[in-house]
């Protein structure tokens, strides 16, 4: 159930105004944010955000496609380490 | 014998259904394509004339994306959430359940056939 189009996309205002300052001073630094669930505007293209996974801050730059997304769906909430003993030691080992 | 956007229709099927043969083309669309086109729903495709296919051909090639452009447009957009890091993109690197389905039992479809752990023993059969 996608959300009301009426409402418009939300978008977490506090990051949103941070992000138009940066902008209108041209400016570029990592804002931390734990606002999974905003919308990623046209405006954040090109910023860093640091998003919060629960944990840490995962730093997202945010490029032209990734418009449309919420700033969660790149800042990934589970850690999977594989299964078993001696398995799991073979399949964390980066490939 | 009909083709269009290079499938070959079975003859002896009603066209409404005979369309549906057509990847990108099912039950909903299907009555659609026959009305835009003004052709009858229930002849065979071997009773249809030249000219209705042509018309079906046009209608379908103008309005919408069937087959190999929409297999190309489908495959694109994975692979563009793949691209971008996003958690659904992950979930299609890693062969998992993409929309929030359970991992712990079931999922087979994306998951594809069991594979066997190693060590694990069958509990004995009473």
């Amino acid at each position: 159930m996608p959300r009301s189009v009426k409402k418009g996309p939300y978008i977490d205002e506090k990051l949103l105004l941070k992000v138009e300052g940066m902008n209108a001073k041209g400016e570029k630094k990592v804002i931390k944010s734990w606002a999974r669930s905003s919308t990623i505007p046209p405006e954040f293209v090109g910023h860093t955000i640091a998003v919060h996974n629960g944990n840490k801050f995962v730093p997202v730059y945010i490029t032209e496609n990734m418009v449309g997304h919420k700033l969660g769906e790149f800042s990934p909430t589970r850690l999977f380490r594989g299964h078993g003993g001696k398995l799991a030691d073979k399949r964390t080992r980066p490939r | 014998m009909a083709r269009i956007a290079g499938v070959d229709l079975p003859r002896n099927k009603r066209i409404q259904i005979a369309l549906t043969y057509i990847y990108g083309i099912g039950n909903s669309r299907a009555p659609r394509i026959l009305e835009a086109a003004g052709v009858d729903p229930d002849v065979r495709t071997q009773d249809l004339t030249e000219e209705d296919v042509s018309r079906l051909r046009r209608e379908i090639e103008t309005n919408y994306k069937v087959e190999g452009a929409l297999r190309t447009e489908k495959s694109m957009n994975i692979k563009r959430i793949m691209d971008i890091g996003s958690y659904r993109g992950i979930r299609h690197r890693r062969g998992l359940p993409v929309r929030g389905q359970r991992t712990k039992t079931n999922a087979r479809t994306h998951k594809g056939k069991r594979r066997a752990i190693a060590g694990k023993k069958k509990p004995p059969r009473k």
